[in-house]
């Protein structure tokens, strides 16, 4: 396979496995780093990868076992937690939202989320995969998928409530 | 849209139930109209999750064209080449050696032969030698 080529396969979700890294890195370097890292082995076995029949939910795997090896390894302890990433890359936003700052909210209640649950509202709202592709990928039943997926909305509802209250009252 | 199909369709969302499809529609209604107050808590949920989505990967990454595996096919190749000389090329020289062996016993052999066959003929002489002698004596 040709670089050119291989660009080409990759191109389609390539911003998918950076936003399921950044998802679980939270950092915008680490997400990039990770990223950058997972594509390079892809593509040192692109031989190989003819041979995959879903290319992007290996990839999206190798990304997963990436970022929660990262996550366990020491070097976590010195994982930079941006928080301010989104707010000056989406200017245009701001302006088609009334109240910008509960999206910023939403992001840091996902942060606080448990590594599964995060990934699951992060392949299910955000990728808008089928419960199948999600337990495959995280090796779960599909019905533990939807039990988790309930529990992250759920846990998102309720904080985002209470704090719209907090910031209310 | 209905409100009251929103309703369902956002219990049936935090049930987890809903297909991927209704949920798009909820996603879709959220960002799009005008939400009334009381669903107006989830609104950021659903603009957050289509906002997320637009985040691009935008790092190029360095891919450095691959050779080394064709090298290492041949390293291997040649190894083995080697490997089948050596084996072959010893028996082959044993084979030699024997030959050799077998020609320089059989030029020995025939050697001794020829020499015995030159003795023969000298005790041939020494047969008529004593026969005559014999003769003498028997006219004495």
């Amino acid at each position: 396979m040709q670089q050119t080529e291989f660009l080409n396969v990759v191109l389609p979700f390539k911003d998918k496995l950076y936003r399921l890294a950044k998802r679980l890195l939270v950092s915008k370097e680490e997400a990039e780093d990770a990223t950058q890292e997972i594509l390079m082995k892809l593509w040192s076995k692109n031989s190989m990868m003819e041979g995959y029949n879903n290319v992007e939910a290996y990839a999206m795997m190798m990304t997963k076992n990436f970022c929660l090896d990262r996550l366990k390894s020491k070097q976590a302890g010195n994982l930079k937690l941006v928080h301010s990433n989104y707010r000056d890359e989406n200017v245009s936003l701001q302006n088609q939202v009334e109240v910008s700052d509960s999206l910023g909210w939403v992001e840091r209640i996902m942060e606080e989320l448990p590594e599964q649950q995060k990934m699951v509202l992060q392949l299910r709202d955000v990728e808008q995969y089928e419960f199948e592709e999600i337990a495959e990928l995280l090796g779960l039943s599909a019905t533990a998928v939807r039990v988790t997926l309930s529990r992250a909305r759920k846990t998102v509802r309720e904080k985002l409530v209470q704090k719209h209250n907090y910031g209310i009252k | 849209m209905e409100l009251n199909n929103i309703e369902k369709l956002l219990e049936r969302y935090f049930d987890a139930t809903a297909t991927v499809a209704e949920e798009e529609m909820l996603r879709e209604y959220f960002t799009k109209e005008e939400v009334p107050l009381h669903l107006k808590k989830y609104a950021p949920m659903f603009q957050y999750f289509s906002i997320a989505k637009e985040e691009k990967f935008t790092r190029q990454v360095p891919l450095k064209p691959r050779k080394k595996s064709y090298m290492k096919w041949i390293s291997v190749a040649a190894v083995g080449i080697l490997i089948f000389g050596i084996y072959f090329g010893r028996s082959y020289q044993e084979q030699r050696e024997a030959e050799y062996a077998y020609q320089e016993t059989k030029k020995a052999l025939s050697l001794l032969a020829a020499n015995l066959g030159k003795g023969t003929e000298k005790v041939a002489y020494l047969r008529e030698f004593e026969e005559t002698k014999q003769k003498i004596y028997n006219k004495n």
